[in-house]
């Protein structure tokens, strides 16, 4: 078919890389000819596009195979890269050092919680996902357990879960589009939606698959260049990670000098102080004491484990991998690549808050006049669009920790700019969310619409549909649920719909024991997993409408106090034991699962012999 | 017990080591958090560094050793697969 291009891989994205690298040099010369940096933002982000665009349009199909699994003839090595894409939403790449930034030790909880969870997809799930030879999560566990209904409940989850992420995802593609096309937000989710569509929509798993590969490389570079750059400008060291030690303490030094202190929500209100800025309160590598700090810790990493290793974007991933055992190696190889991004963004926080904070750098604003500090040029800029703010709360005219205020994603955004990095970074920058935000999108309404395609509308409404039918079908419901998240994120309800974190928790609720136990407990019968499924989402849900007061509010008539400190980014914790008692005890009530079954979760067990199910299927 | 029975016990106390490991790096030592930072590893105090860096680096050593090892036990058992790409 197309081994020629298989065994080409290598040579292929490295004339991509090398491509890129000339382009981004280009990009310097033109800014030194005097382009503007608009003009610069526009081009990087339009430039990346098209090729995305471009390989989309080449990897079209007309195979269900291909359409769906990609053929299953993605190597270990490009797997990860591609995982690593799809994993990486916008808010990784621009939110992620600023959460770290403001959130210090407690945040990290979600470096630990989203890495974390790749141990339990290599030892628990993705091997014999692999071995099943299923299309899609829901097809893996309709199959084992049997049955439409137990099919079209994990549909149900898939559809609550993938659709809480997707549609932020597309809300992140439409920011930056706008920001860097210079567009309104509601034109650029528009743009965000077509690009994302132009990538997927010809050849499903495939094309998103090569132009994930595409995005991880974009997206990477744009991470760790300005890190390294930073660092070595800033004196923190030639390799950051492993040489911030001094900055980290001299970091612990500076909150000592300007003093931590907690501004009061009445005088933030009456200095008019945008909503979603920040500012710092809290140590940047300091472990707040006590139990509850702890298990507020551990709650949250626990709840971010699980829900990666249930969400089916990322396990769908594995069903590409030629053979069993290269999906295990890919999950591995998924982890690195998306370590190097992790463990940069704590090293981009520490040096982007020292270029604030320290007196001794040029950069340092903290402790100077404020009449100064708002004559500078990034200053006045993002001070325009409401990203940074000034309040002098003592009235003494000198900016104090606690009186400068930005949000998070400056982080990132800005943080070239404050260390006087060339523009062409900023451009490289916008690129490389842009990137991110595309790549996990593409992955979610994907999962979504093959879901809907292949199980509801193929295994239950229509059996005897052809291939090209098939197709069709998949296609359209990739456009529909594309628009759809859209039309929703058009609205800016983001602030309203919640946060990324809920997908985890409800993926946790209705699916991770449903999965784990269909390979590793024989004896899980169809009701035992309908029940399971069905009480965990359920109770999930129901607890999130309990505890987080924007929903509670108008619903139960008032504030609730969380259940030992289970708030709303948490509520997995409640969803997936009530989801593993009533699917284990169900399970026991009903009868043994018949012969078949048993030989069927033998063979999955197995990494050699025939798929359990057919590779067009 | 049947090859396949004993390829699959193999296997089980694979996981089960591995996933020792797993809750040792993401959740036993950071019930130690504020014990913890009072040492530093590289400079960086080592509750900080495991959460920024150490735990995480731990995570990817771990995938790449777990794989290798179950691909022993695939050879040993004859499951091996034969390599198609």
């Amino acid at each position: 078919m197309k081994g020629g291009f298989i065994k080409n891989l290598p040579k292929v994205y490295g004339l991509y890389t090398g491509g890129f690298a000339v382009f981004i040099i280009i990009m310097a010369i033109a800014e030194q000819a005097g382009v503007s940096a608009k003009n610069i933002g526009v081009m990087f982000v339009a430039f990346t596009v098209l090729i995305y665009a471009f390989i989309g349009y080449l990897s079209r199909t007309v195979q269900v195979d291909a359409y769906y699994v990609a053929g299953r003839q993605v190597p270990t090595v490009f797997n990860g890269m591609a995982t690593a894409a799809d994993w990486m939403s916008g808010a990784s790449f621009v939110a992620l050092a600023g959460g770290v930034y403001f959130g210090g030790y407690t945040y990290m909880a979600f470096l630990v919680g989203w890495t974390g969870g790749y141990v339990l997809v290599a030892t628990l799930m993705a091997p014999y996902l692999r071995k099943f030879g299923c299309y899609t999560v829901p097809d893996f566990i309709g199959t084992r357990y049997g049955g439409n209904l137990v099919r079209a409940c994990s549909v149900f989850v898939l559809f609550i879960a993938s659709f809480t992420y997707v549609t932020a995802q597309i809300n992140a593609t439409g920011t930056i589009a706008s920001r860097a096309l210079g567009i309104p937000f509601e034109a650029g989710v528009w743009v965000g939606l077509i690009s994302i569509l132009i990538c997927s929509m010809l050849g499903g798993m495939r094309a998103v698959t090569w132009t994930q590969v595409a995005q991880y490389i974009v997206l990477i570079v744009a991470y760790l260049i300005p890190v390294f750059w930073i660092s070595n400008k800033v004196g923190g060291g030639v390799f950051p990670h492993l040489m911030l030690g001094d900055e980290v303490a001299r970091l612990g030094e500076l909150e000592q000098q300007f003093g931590l202190v907690k501004n009061s929500a009445a005088d933030m209100k009456a200095a008019g102080v945008p909503g979603g800025l920040k500012y710092i309160s809290g140590t940047h590598a300091g472990v707040p004491e006590g139990g509850m700090a702890v298990w507020k810790y551990l709650s949250l990493a626990i709840c971010m484990m699980v829900g990666t290793a249930s969400l089916p974007h990322i396990l769908m991933r594995y069903f590409t991998t030629p053979t069993v055992r290269a999906a295990r190696k890919s999950v591995a190889w998924s982890l690195f690549f998306i370590f190097l991004l992790y463990s940069s963004a704590p090293m981009l926080a520490t040096l982007s808050k020292l270029a604030l904070m320290d007196p001794n750098l040029p950069t340092g604003i903290i402790g100077k006049s404020i009449s100064d500090v708002q004559s500078i040029e990034w200053v006045q800029r993002w001070s325009e669009v409401k990203q940074v703010f000034i309040a002098d709360f003592n009235g003494d005219g000198i900016l104090q920790l606690n009186e400068w205020f930005m949000r998070g994603d400056v982080v990132v955004l800005a943080t070239p700019e404050v260390a006087g990095l060339p523009f062409v970074i900023s451009g490289l920058v916008f690129a490389g969310g842009m990137a991110a935000a595309m790549s996990t999108a593409d992955g979610l309404v994907l999962a979504i619409s093959n879901a809907l395609s292949h199980d509801i509308y193929y295994k239950i409404i229509n059996p005897k549909a052809e291939t090209a039918k098939r197709l069709l079908v998949a296609r359209v419901l990739l456009v529909i649920i594309g628009a759809a998240g859209a039309y929703i994120a058009s609205f800016r309800l983001t602030s309203i719909l919640g946060s990324v974190a809920w997908a985890f928790d409800f993926a946790m609720s209705g699916l991770f024991f449903p999965l784990v136990l269909g390979v590793w407990w024989k004896r899980a019968t169809r009701a035992g997993a309908i029940a399971g499924i069905m009480s965990g989402i359920l109770s999930g849900l129901f607890y999130l409408l309990w505890v987080y007061p924007k929903f509670s509010v108008p619903i139960f008539g008032g504030v609730n106090t969380p259940f030992l400190g289970i708030d709303h980014l948490r509520f997995g914790l409640i969803g997936a034991p009530v989801c593993l008692v009533v699917m284990v005890v169900v399970s026991l009530m009903t009868k043994e699962p018949d012969a078949a079954t048993q030989k069927m979760v033998d063979d999955t067990r197995i990494p050699t012999g025939k798929a359990v199910l057919g590779r067009q299927h | 017990m049947s090859n396949k029975d004993a390829y699959w016990a193999k296997t089980k106390n694979h996981m089960i080591i591995t996933l020792v490991l797993w809750a040792f790096f993401s959740l036993v030592i950071f019930m130690f958090g504020s014990e913890l930072n009072t040492m530093s590893f590289l400079g960086y105090p080592l509750a900080y560094y495991m959460t920024a860096q150490g735990s995480l680096l731990a995570f990817v050593i771990m995938l790449f050793w777990t794989a290798n090892k179950q691909e022993k036990i695939d050879e040993e058992h004859g499951y091996s697969e034969r390599e198609e790409d």
